[in-house]
């Protein structure tokens, strides 16, 4: 809604009023008896699952140890990403001795090797945070070396003509030059995350919000499935909202 | 003009590698520039003013010939250099950028801030201290980069075509602050331009450099008295006098140069 800022009355009472149409509309579907409500259930009876799921605690205490989960594996992958991204970036050498390893393994789905790593990791909390690191990693570190490739030949100039030593280098023009790609990356590793998150909690999971939407669907409990997936809604929509809050803060010299 | 030299150039060369053959940038440049000179350079466009400028700033090195520059006294940097384009870090504060030189040689936050300050003055910038350079017009940021290169106090001063930006009035306004500067330290200073006028405010001598490859055609001393006022020192007949000696020798060179163009 933030893009609407600026716009008219109009703009903004649309971009409020059609979800809430969507709603209204999906009720009265449900109460015509024109969709399926055991497949799609209707907002009035999501709403009637998801209070005694607030109350008991048992939605928090999921979402919670999703949140860890998604929080742990996002800074395990977003961190080394960036390091080496930037060092991709600044050399030539380490770049072309790892760029054929990422550029042969990215198309790999990530979630073809989940196999492997509840074998390597077993069932615990490890095997998740890594499968979620794993996915974040590849998209900051290419948008990380994309970034630092992409600053513009004459700020090394600087850099170089003013003494800069290799530290110098990467806190003073890799680093802040390359930070709206690396910001673009991180936004594109949450969005990955939270599809992880879900597949990983697929199997030898006792809580989740994933692992919420999987026992809802062997108890053919549909409106708790709904309740979950709003919720990853939710969490997505929150992430996005902190990672561009920390962007503006960061860097705040970004040209809009 | 000061005794001791503080660059020799001895048969300099450059050539880059391209498709469809090398391409020639300089050729035969032997030059000794004095110790405290102000030394400009003017030439047609693609002269390789600007490469002769990044092999004294060690960002290129020549093909052939000897580049020998004197040695920073202690521990100040060897040169600076005002870049012709934009090049004011958009990720740094104007206080930052003009501050960065002294930061990367651990320089106290205090002093930094201090010097900092004092050249944000200079460029008339105080307002905008903290502001990023988006935020700031073409002229402005070029003058943070100016700013850059004096806080940075180095022994030589590199500067290519660093007011070519500018609107007339700023541009005469940093000319003389950049002369008076001049005045105090007697920096060694080379500095490229494409205006005569500009030329011969400035330096104590000018060097004319042929159309492609880039030659050393002529180099006239500008013997007008110091300190100089940019305004007065124009109506002087000497003045006139050597402006028409660099046009002459100066002419052939852009016809030459515009010629090739035509011919591309």
């Amino acid at each position: 809604m933030m893009r609407f800022a600026g716009a008219s009355p109009l703009v903004r009472a649309v971009s409020v009023l059609s979800p809430l149409t969507l709603l209204v509309v999906w009720e009265l579907l449900a109460r015509a008896g024109a969709i399926d409500t055991r497949l799609f259930s209707s907002p009035s009876h999501i709403i009637q699952a998801f209070v005694p799921l607030l109350l008991s605690g048992d939605l928090l205490y999921n979402t919670a140890v999703s949140v860890q989960r998604v929080v742990l594996g996002f800074v395990a992958g977003a961190v080394p990403g960036i390091l080496l991204g930037i060092g991709m970036g600044l050399s030539p050498l380490v770049r072309s001795a790892v760029e054929p390893m990422i550029a042969a393994t990215y198309p790999i789905p990530k979630l073809a090797i989940m196999p492997l790593i509840l074998l390597v990791f077993g069932l615990g909390e490890m095997s998740k945070v890594f499968t979620i690191a794993i996915g974040v990693f590849y998209l900051v570190v290419i948008n990380t070396m994309a970034g630092v490739l992409d600053i513009d030949r004459i700020y090394l100039d600087v850099a170089r003509n003013f003494g800069a030593s290799r530290r110098d280098f990467y806190l003073t023009v890799a680093f802040p030059g390359a930070l709206p790609m690396i910001f673009a990356g991180l936004k594109l590793g949450m969005g990955m995350a939270l599809i992880l998150i879900v597949a990983a909690e697929l199997s030898a999971a006792k809580a989740g919000v994933g692992w919420m939407i999987w026992r809802a669907y062997d108890m053919f409990d549909i409106e708790q499935m709904f309740v979950a997936l709003i919720t990853l809604s939710v969490l997505g929509y929150l992430f996005s909202l902190l990672l561009d809050a920390v962007e503006r803060w960061v860097v705040p010299w970004k040209q809009s | 003009m000061a005794l001791n030299t503080a660059i020799v150039l001895r048969g300099v060369r450059k050539t880059f590698a391209a498709r469809g053959g090398a391409v020639h940038a300089l050729q035969d440049i032997s030059l000794d520039i004095g110790e405290g000179e102000f030394f400009c350079i003017v030439g047609p466009s693609g002269c390789g003013k600007t490469t002769l400028l990044r092999i004294l700033a060690g960002l290129e090195a020549s093909t052939e010939g000897r580049v020998a520059i004197k040695a920073a006294a202690n521990g100040r940097p060897l040169n600076s250099m005002v870049f012709q384009e934009q090049s004011a870090f958009p990720w740094m504060t104007v206080r930052n950028n003009v501050e960065y030189g002294l930061r990367l040689r651990g320089v106290a936050k205090t002093e930094r801030m201090a010097v900092a300050d004092r050249y944000i003055r200079m460029i008339g910038l105080t307002r905008f201290a903290d502001a990023y350079p988006h935020q700031l017009s073409g002229g402005m940021k070029q003058r943070v980069s100016v700013a850059r290169a004096f806080a940075n106090d180095p022994e030589i001063l590199l500067m290519d075509e660093p007011f070519g930006s500018l609107d007339e009035q700023n541009r005469i306004l940093l000319q003389q602050e950049l002369l008076r500067i001049w005045e105090e330290s007697r920096k060694t200073t080379v500095f490229i331009t494409h205006s005569i006028d500009e030329a011969l405010c400035l330096g104590d001598r000018v060097m004319v450099m042929t159309a492609h490859p880039g030659r050393i055609k002529s180099i006239v001393t500008v013997d007008l008295p110091r300190p100089r006022d940019i305004a007065a020192i124009r109506t002087t007949l000497h003045y006139n006098e050597l402006f028409q000696t660099i046009w002459l020798s100066l002419r052939d060179e852009v016809l030459k140069s515009k010629d090739k163009e035509l011919a591309r």
